[in-house]
């Protein structure tokens, strides 16, 4: 190790300093308000060095230059940045929204907040790793505070919350870890390069007939553990109990980062480790199928939820569906170059998902701060109780249903199109007609807010942070919407990062 | 960014938009709210009569183009915005802008939450203007889906009856339709050899191409699914009797006169022009589920006994008559320019002709408290203007010489019937019907015994008066002298039809 790689790891460690910091400093500091500021403004430190890495690969030219770090096993490029980009973005607003929510949890409000930095470092280095055990252990590095986190209000929904997440990360884990031994064991490395290499020029075909069952058994079993993380039906079974039981906040970064850090190792591994061509229109065919069903699984059941958080979860569910459509769009034929369409629409469309679920969050938070039920029918009359609330909330799930001018609708154009360049029209099909469903469930809260007479008078104001973090999103939503060129080149370039990786 | 135009359509697009903002944030007071939704709405008029003038027939085919090429300029994903207006056009944004004007004065009597009301009215017609401008399918589709949220609240706060459902399923069924023309509109543009939204480039490109990323049959009935929803073609009608009876008036005149054209207007503009062939085979299903909607449509329009909605299935029988107008495309020579010239007049008619009728059963309903045919009767002699401008609505409603209703069912007929000549004939049969239910229709809700519960029921007022007379005007302008609105029609249609025709002479 040297410290070229100490400065290529940087945004990571002053992210995993900054939560020991707050916790030293929470043996001394009495004002818990001051260590969350604090902590929201020490992430301009990882911010920066973000930036300043990605501005370092533009500088070495036009063909971006992968630096590995730690033997290989990391590699900062622009794919890794844009996750740190995004994971740093979220905690941002995480924080910003957990303020009020936060004071509830008392002498453990610095806990909170070094937990989630701490997750939040694992899911940054998930996105930058290339080796199957780096993957492995960021993984759980990941995981494990999270489990933490959700049972954070100790009362029995939240310990329940955090006991399921904790026995389910792990079986997936262990699936996923089953599924790494088998790929090592049939090409001998556990560097996704190197898979590659030994894979490239295999022929899959029923000459072998052990030998590639094996291999993809293993995928498949890869494939089931990250299932998990991103909440895919038909491994999302989790994913209604533990949102709802768990801190509101803490249900925002499961679905925004955690997902996010989730489908950036799914895109590595698949599209580094696998991507000869008689493979990943084999595992393209999974992730499809996988797709179909979180999209439809996740719409209809939302449907009848009465609880906006369920309904969130559920909402989260199938748009990890559409984001798989993405993942399977492997095969993009014309135009030339539009090869990275696929990948590049997954993160673009990670980036807007992440803009309007924090949008509808928080204002989710603000609402539920005040009246102290997540019930959807607690929302009614919300359009003139709390103006600017409502607007947000009605915004997001405009958004989130696809509908302009917002960055969903964006989002959906440029990711089915990826879906239709592959060959998949009849996948996109399915996604329309899921969003046409998604519309159902996602106005019926507008309904309510607008058009339910309110259950009192009294005006709702959220906190200033809050409300930061409200208008801040909301704007996000509206200028991507209008204007994506901005997040879309940088979801291009990232993609292609992949390639060289 | 690399722009180019005068801005003038821009403005007429997002003039709308921009007062609607400026409602929001920072109009005080219900009344200076009205003022502004109708300042805007009067300039709106204005600025869409003036591109109306200023379209040149002997100019280029797209003029008052606005441009900027690199909206979004991913270089596999390119999107343009870009406006301009045609023959096809700009008689449509004329209208628009007559019956959002219509539409702003005739909600001057809304009480409930009027700031949010006017809002929602204005950004509607930024869409509509929007479909009718936009040559990007993607800026297209964005203006397609824009309307439906508007929409959703106009009728779900502001309407009467069961209006929650009806929003809900307006939403519904216009979202499904639209969901498929988005697959359709990406199946298009990554076909190897198109890869472009231009709708100036597009027909030309279908035309080069043979391998497309989805068989062509599909790609045309995803995008036709959605113009059909709208239009609406039976038996994708079904939402616009709930949502056009359960909507407020002005939100009725806009559904009716504009929102239903919007499905016209795309099916001329891209199914006819960008897929010439396929249309042509299809031709004979356009007739015949014209044929349905017009017999179907009129059969139900006269058992209706709210006013409303009788209006309402009126409307399916009159879109009818534009299916049966395209399907003049499978004709041989000048049938189908003017088959189609036909059906975007019956567009442009219907929209002055049920935009008033509409505009007339609210003003009713808010004097005599009821919709209910077999409640009224005996109402000419307290509001005779009232009485007279049904009249006239109604005769031109079912194509009396003189009204414009006339001009576009005659040309209809003209251009399908040597095509189609046995459908043609039972098309024309619903205009009997039509006859038939107007007739007794305003029988029995104008004419005979006073009833004495309406003693002191009041006649239209001056403010009430003048959407009312503006659309008058247009109606009997047209009658008298069409050719004012169907020349530039003509004009737009020979382009369109220009673009299929050639179609034949590549074809091998």
């Amino acid at each position: 190790m040297t410290l070229g790689d100490l400065y290529l790891i940087s945004p990571e460690l002053s992210l995993a300093s900054l939560a020991l910091l707050l916790l030293l400093l929470d043996l001394v500091v009495s004002r818990k308000g001051f260590l969350a500021a604090l902590a929201v403004v020490g992430l301009v430190v990882p911010l920066v060095l973000s930036v300043a890495l990605w501005l370092g690969l533009d500088s070495t030219g036009p063909e971006p230059v992968n630096t590995g770090v730690l033997a290989n096993t990391l590699l900062v490029d622009k794919f890794s940045l844009f996750f740190k980009f995004l994971v740093i973005g979220t905690v941002a607003v995480i924080f910003l929204m957990s303020g009020e929510y936060a004071r509830k949890f008392q002498r453990f409000q610095t806990e909170y907040y070094a937990l989630v930095l701490l997750s939040a470092t694992g899911m940054m280095l998930l996105a930058s790793t290339i080796e199957m055990i780096s993957i492995y252990i960021s993984l759980e590095l990941s995981a494990l505070p999270l489990a933490a986190l959700a049972a954070f209000r100790r009362d029995s929904r939240s310990s329940e919350s955090g006991m399921k997440l904790l026995v389910l990360s792990g079986v997936s884990s262990a699936l996923l870890l089953y599924g790494m031994v088998l790929v090592y064991g049939f090409t001998g490395s556990t560097m996704l390069s190197d898979v590659a290499v030994k894979l490239d020029g295999v022929v899959f075909s029923g000459g072998q007939p052990f030998g590639s069952y094996a291999l993809l058994l293993g995928i498949v079993l890869m494939v089931a553990g990250f299932g998990f993380k991103i909440t895919a039906a038909p491994f999302q079974m989790w994913a209604p109990d533990v949102y709802e039981g768990a801190p509101t906040p803490v249900t925002a970064f499961l679905s925004v980062a955690s997902k996010a850090a989730g489908f950036a190792v799914v895109l590595r591994v698949f599209y580094v480790a696998f991507p000869a061509e008689a493979l990943s229109l084999q595992w393209a065919t999974v992730f499809a199928a996988l797709a179909v069903l979180s999209m439809t699984v996740g719409n209809l059941v939302a449907i009848v939820q009465t609880n906006i958080k369920r309904m969130l979860a559920y909402s989260t569910i199938a748009h990890a569906g559409y984001l798989l459509i993405g993942v399977a769009a492997v095969a993009a034929r014309a135009p030339a170059g539009s090869g990275d369409a696929g990948p590049s629409g997954v993160l673009f469309y990670l980036g807007g998902f992440a803009v309007m679920n924090l949008a509808a969050f928080s204002a989710v938070i603000a609402i539920s701060n005040r009246t102290g039920s997540d019930l959807i029918e607690s929302l009614a009359g919300m359009g003139r109780r709390a103006p600017v609330l409502a607007g947000v909330l009605a915004f997001a799930l405009v958004s989130l249903t696809g509908v302009p001018p917002t960055v969903g609708f964006m989002a959906k154009v440029y990711i089915f199109g990826a879906a239709v360049n592959a060959g998949l029209a009849w996948l996109a099909i399915v996604g329309v007609v899921n969003s046409v469903v998604s519309a159902y469930y996602y106005l019926r809260v507008v309904k309510a807010m607008y058009m339910s007479p309110a259950l009192s008078d009294e005006p709702l104001a959220p906190e200033p942070p809050l409300r930061i973090a409200l208008l801040g999103t909301a704007a996000a939503v509206l200028l991507f919407g209008i204007y994506p060129k901005w997040l879309l080149d940088l979801a291009l370039t990232a993609a292609q990062a992949l390639h060289l990786s | 960014m690399d722009s180019t135009g005068s801005g003038l359509l821009s403005a007429v697009v997002f003039l709308p938009l921009a007062a609607a903002a400026i409602i929001v944030l920072a109009a005080r007071g219900d009344r200076a709210v009205r003022q502004l939704a109708g300042l805007a709405a009067l300039a709106e008029l204005a600025l869409s009569g003036f591109v109306f003038i200023r379209y040149d027939r002997s100019g280029d085919r797209y003029q008052m183009v606005d441009r900027v090429t690199d909206w979004i300029p991913i270089e596999t994903f390119q999107v343009q915005y870009f406006l301009g207006v045609d023959g096809l056009s700009a008689p449509l944004v004329l209208l628009t802008g007559i019956l959002g004007m219509a539409a702003v004065f005739a909600s001057w009597g809304i009480k409930h939450r009027v700031r949010e009301y006017f809002a929602w009215l204005l950004v509607l017609q930024t869409a509509v203007m929007g479909v009718f401008t936009s040559l990007d399918l993607i800026l297209f589709f964005l203006m397609w889906e824009l309307e439906l949220i508007p929409m959703f609240f106009l009728i779900a706060v502001w309407g009467t009856g069961r209006r929650e459902y009806s929003a809900m399923k307006f939403l519904v069924f216009t979202f499904l339709g639209s969901a498929f023309m988005l697959v359709g509109i990406l199946a298009l543009f990554f076909t190897e050899g198109i890869n472009t939204f231009d709708m100036t480039e597009l027909p030309a490109a279908i035309r080069a191409t043979t391998d497309f990323a989805a068989p062509i049959g599909l790609i045309f009935t995803l995008l036709f699914i959605a113009f059909a929803v709208k239009l609406p073609v039976w038996p994708f009608h079904t939402w616009l009797p709930d949502a056009h009876t359960d909507a407020p008036t002005a939100v009725s005149v806009l559904l009716a006169g504009v929102l239903l054209k919007m499905g016209g207007y795309g099916m001329i503009r891209i199914s006819v022009e960008m897929f010439p062939d396929v249309i042509r085979d299809a031709a004979w299903l356009l007739v015949t589920a014209g044929v349905v909607n017009v017999l179907y449509g009129a059969a139900v329009t006269i058992r209706q006994t709210d006013l409303k909605r009788l209006i309402a299935f009126s409307s399916v029988s009159h879109m009818g008559y534009v299916l049966v107008g395209i399907s003049a495309v499978a004709g041989a020579g000048a049938l189908p320019a003017v088959g189609l010239t036909g059906a975007a007049m019956q567009m442009f008619t219907h929209g002055t002709i049920t935009g008033l009728l509409f505009l007339l059963v609210g003003l009713v309903y808010d004097k005599v408290h009821t919709r209910y045919i077999p409640d009224m009767g005996g109402l000419a002699g307290r509001m005779p203007v009232l009485a007279v401008a049904f009249l006239i609505a109604g005769l031109a409603s079912l194509g009396l010489p003189g009204t414009s209703g006339f001009v576009s069912e005659i040309l209809v007929f003209m251009g399908a019937f040597p095509v189609w000549g046995w459908g043609t004939a039972l098309a024309a049969f619903g205009i009997v019907i039509t006859a038939g239910y107007i007739l007794w229709l305003l029988q029995r809700t104008f004419f005979g015994p006073r009833i004495e519960r309406f003693g002191n029921v009041r006649d239209a007022t001056p403010l009430e008066m003048a959407p009312m007379a503006v659309l008058i005007a247009a109606i009997l302008a047209v009658g008298v002298y069409p050719s004012f609105i169907s020349d530039v029609f003509r004009d737009g249609i020979a382009n369109v039809i220009g673009g299929a025709a050639s179609a034949a002479a590549v074809a091998p």
